[in-house]
């Protein structure tokens, strides 16, 4: 199993590093879309702007690179902006392309309640609404486990009945989790989310 | 539902007894890195690390400590002390931040701000906000300019050092008067706690950890009147810090200041609580907090 991180220069790399190593797998950490040929999986972690993680990504070549694993069947998984940068669009520093990898367009979380505080920073529960979720990504772990967020923008799938799998109850509830074949994306951090982390990092190893 | 957030903070500071001796780094990292391992065993919800005398030496943060204590830390974390500039928010998220805390330069260079939540997002910008209740009463204030010229779009112009503190007017808040200091609480700065927390709010900070500086370590109770003031005037979530002792403390600015985490230290350096009995105590009287049961994380 060969992990490629993609780094294109973009918050944390080195907890992500370290938790798929806790998941027992060799990672590789690169800026080059080339070494996609030799990886069985890829992650795009990020913390950022969806606007500059965007530019970032099709300056160096990736888009189109990711766009050709994914039709050979690589699966991938985004992380937080890495999820967010799967869909179409993004209004983060202006309307942005994302990689189109999943239909949909990510917009700012509007608050539901006087007391409901953007960002959304912290442990909230994910429950699935899909089965591929239960399936794939949550194998032992229970509907309705806490997970780590931290950011202002969700991800809102154009199908959900085909792409959304997992929902969070914040500002009236938002995509948490979305996944299209063997592309996933997850909105919290399960590099931070501790044992129920890296039991989903292990579930999307063994896919 | 979003849980309350129960955050041990670990204040480091460059001993000078161990400055000068070789490998001071090490040596650092040797005190750290046994309460990092023991709180990532806990799964502690997140951690903040503040090393309070980077500022005052004028050193920007210690981008290798952290790269080396982050490898041993599956917790989100936080780090604070010496962030002047944008390129240190950097390359503390490269080392392996997942926020930084922002104190004095929130108040010199509140542009830092903006820049770094246009960059890397709101999400990850944590002002810091040191406050003391003000030796006078809101009916001594003085009138000034200097408060009013604070602006929310515009750079708040940090006062002299010299501070003339017959016309300190800081803004009345609660039951007390309360100016912000900067450089570990040791300047003065002329500024209110609620205004610098509007002001980085409206400049794209994602968090306010707002710290009263005369409660901090005595674990006597948070400044109640301070936490709420704050939370009143932002939409973004506020961090609890200084003073907590005892588990009802926790639950006290949750529930009267509002807060949506509660930071401590002392009470889980110096006594046998710890942050996840508070955790068992919060949930049993109401508080939504996360409540781990799977096996801890062996590292």
């Amino acid at each position: 199993m060969n992990v490629l991180v993609i780094d294109y220069g973009m918050g944390n790399l080195g907890s992500v590093r370290r938790a798929i190593e806790e998941c027992g797998a060799a990672v590789q950490i690169s800026g080059n879309p080339d070494d996609l040929n030799s990886a069985t999986h890829v992650i795009l972690p990020g913390v950022g702007s969806f606007a500059d993680g965007s530019a970032r990504l099709r300056e160096r070549g990736w888009r189109d690179a990711l766009h050709r694993a994914i039709d050979r069947g690589l699966p991938l998984l985004g992380i937080c902006l890495g999820m967010q940068l799967l869909a179409d669009i993004g209004e983060e520093g202006g309307e942005n392309p994302g990689l189109g990898l999943i239909p949909g367009e990510v917009r700012r979380l509007v608050p539901d309640h006087p007391d409901v505080r953007i960002p959304h920073v912290g442990w909230n529960d994910v429950h699935y609404v899909s089965s591929i979720a239960s399936e794939k990504l949550f194998m032992g772990i229970p509907d309705g486990t806490d997970f780590y967020f931290v950011h202002s923008f969700a991800f809102r799938p154009s199908d959900p009945a085909a792409h959304l799998l997992a929902t969070t109850p914040y500002c009236g509830g938002f995509a948490s989790v979305v996944g299209r074949g063997a592309v996933f994306g997850t909105q919290f951090h399960p590099e931070k989310s501790q044992p129920v982390g890296f039991q989903l990092l292990r579930n999307f190893l063994s896919q | 539902m979003l849980k309350t957030r129960v955050i041990p903070v670990l204040l480091w500071k460059d001993v000078t007894l161990i400055k000068g001796i070789g490998f001071d780094s090490w040596r650092r990292i040797g005190t750290l890195m046994p309460a990092i391992k023991v709180f990532n065993a806990r799964c502690v919800d997140e951690l903040i690390l503040l090393n309070i005398t980077a500022t005052n030496d004028g050193l920007p943060p210690d981008y290798e400590i952290i790269s080396e204590l982050s490898p041993e830390c599956f917790v989100p974390l936080t780090v604070g002390g010496g962030i002047r500039e944008v390129e240190h928010i950097r390359r503390l998220l490269l080392a392996g931040a997942d926020k930084v805390a922002i104190n004095t330069a929130a108040v010199e260079c509140p542009e830092i701000i903006r820049e770094g939540a246009e960059r890397f997002g709101s999400q990850c910008i944590v002002v810091s906000i040191d406050a003391r209740r003000a030796h006078m009463e809101p009916d001594e204030t003085v009138s000034s300019s200097r408060l009013t010229d604070v602006s929310l779009t515009g750079p708040i112009v940090p006062p002299p050092l010299n501070t003339d503190r017959q016309s300190f007017r800081a803004q009345p808040s609660g039951k007390g008067v309360y100016e912000c200091y900067t450089h570990s609480g040791t300047r003065p700065t002329g500024l209110s706690p609620v205004d610098l927390a509007v002001q980085a709010e409206s400049y794209g900070a994602g968090e306010i950890l707002v710290t009263s500086i005369e409660r901090d370590g005595t674990m006597t109770g948070y400044d109640l009147d301070l936490i709420k003031s704050i939370t009143e005037a932002v939409k973004i979530p506020v961090i609890a810090g200084g003073g907590a002792g005892s588990y009802e403390h926790l639950y006290q600015a949750i529930v009267t200041g509002g807060a949506s985490a509660v930071a401590a230290g002392a009470m889980y350096q110096f006594t046998e609580q710890t942050p996840l009995a508070a955790k068992d105590y919060l949930s049993q009287r109401g508080i939504p907090v996360r409540r781990s049961n799977l096996k801890p994380i062996h590292t």
